[in-house]
């Protein structure tokens, strides 16, 4: 019974997260946490063969099944908290505990009697059991069930199959349109910028800086930048200027606070003086490349 | 002899809760979620009870609505799928059209 005092609460926790989490994924963490304490939970109750089952089928398939998908659907996947019907969501949390008290009452009024126990069920080994019964009594429900699972497997293959309606474009046919798209709308007629890769970042999710200092948006991947996981050149600049002054402070000398508005510029608003200073500079010269190396 | 009694309680908890989920949740792959959530809670229940009986025919009957859940998760699944694709939302209160 140990283990089941130490999992039921965390089951329950785990269940009642997913009721109050946004994000999809995080609800199917949380639900692969309370299906392995299940599983755990079935080894104790003598189900040696449902406990295996429950890991390789529900944690191993199922789950992954379901972060599949949620991947596929991706980003906007997260809840909204905008009720359609006025008090819905309140008088399902009633509903709910109506329900929950309704059954526990009736578990509580009655009374289970002694435990018989597996001990003589299992005696010839759980899995041989399980066949016998399997294969004997529910027979018909067993071949039902291959039945089951092939309907399912191809009703899903229906479903999830996308008929093309036009034929595939080629790389000759992109070619032809990048080409009519720079001729009638002046689009830009090569590849999108790379983004930005700096000295201590070359991540796909930092953008990189146009000559001005302004972050280009087209160098960066669209599902990123509306996923809001794109580092801001800014910060960027920020993160210079701290491991400037850690690098400047030993350092010293006079050469110092003209690098730092070098370092700063490079990634802000002015690069090109930046450059100017940091390279062509008298006297800082020496300091700055040495610095550059370290960064 | 353990009394499986706390079991049985705690899979009624799991059930309302999971119940709750499927009627608050508007994601339709967190509703689903709820729906395995609930599925899990009887598969305990019945764990219990042939624990209780000394028989195996419930761990049997948990077996089968294992069976049944991967069934329903992968044409759930794929009907999901096929209502992102053609509205761009996984949400239940998107897909509405009938009621116009």
């Amino acid at each position: 019974m140990t283990a089941f005092w130490i999992l039921a609460p965390v089951m329950v926790v785990c269940a009642l997260g997913i009721l109050v989490v946004r994000k999809a994924v995080h609800a199917a963490l949380l639900l692969a946490t309370v299906m392995i304490s299940l599983a755990v939970l079935y080894a104790v109750l003598e189900a040696p063969f449902l406990f295996v089952v429950q890991i390789i089928v529900y944690t191993g398939a199922i789950l992954m099944l379901f972060l599949f998908v949620v991947m596929l659907v991706g980003v906007d996947a997260s809840d909204s908290l905008v009720e359609t019907i006025r008090g819905q969501r309140s008088a399902a949390v009633v509903a709910g505990i109506a329900l929950g008290a309704l059954l526990l009452v009736g578990v509580s009024q009655l009374s289970l009697g002694a435990t018989v126990g597996l001990e003589e069920a299992n005696a010839g080994g759980n899995i041989e059991g399980l066949a016998d019964l399997l294969f004997s009594r529910y027979v018909l429900v067993f071949e039902v069930t291959a039945a089951l699972l092939i309907t399912a497997a191809l009703g899903a293959m229906v479903l999830a199959h996308r008929e093309r309606t036009s034929a595939k474009p080629g790389q000759a046919e992109l070619a032809a349109q990048r080409v009519r798209d720079f001729g009638t709308k002046g689009l830009h007629l090569g590849p999108l910028p790379a983004p930005g890769v700096y000295a201590r970042h070359n991540a796909v999710d930092t953008p990189a800086l146009l000559p001005d200092g302004t972050p280009a948006e087209t160098s960066v991947s669209q599902t990123l930048a509306a996923r809001g996981t794109i580092r801001h050149a800014p910060d960027l600049a920020d993160d210079i200027e701290d491991v400037q002054r850690a690098l400047g402070g030993p350092a010293g000398g006079a050469g110092t606070p003209a690098d730092t508005s070098a370092g700063s510029g490079h990634n802000t608003e002015n690069p090109s003086t930046g450059n100017a200073t940091g390279a062509g500079g008298p006297g800082a010269s020496g300091t700055g490349t040495d610095e550059e190396a370290h960064r | 002899m353990t009394d499986v009694t706390p079991y049985v309680v705690l899979s009624a908890i799991l059930f309302s809760i999971g119940a709750v989920g499927v009627l608050t949740r508007r994601n339709a792959i967190v509703v689903f979620m709820c729906v395995e959530l609930m599925l899990n809670a009887c598969n305990l229940a019945l764990v219990a009870f042939a624990k209780q009986h000394g028989n195996l025919d419930g761990q049997v009957a948990a077996f089968f609505v294992m069976v049944v859940a991967a069934a329903e998760v992968v044409v759930g699944l794929a009907i999901i799928m096929t209502i992102f694709r053609t509205r761009r939302s996984a949400s239940v209160d998107d897909a509405s059209l009938l009621k116009y």
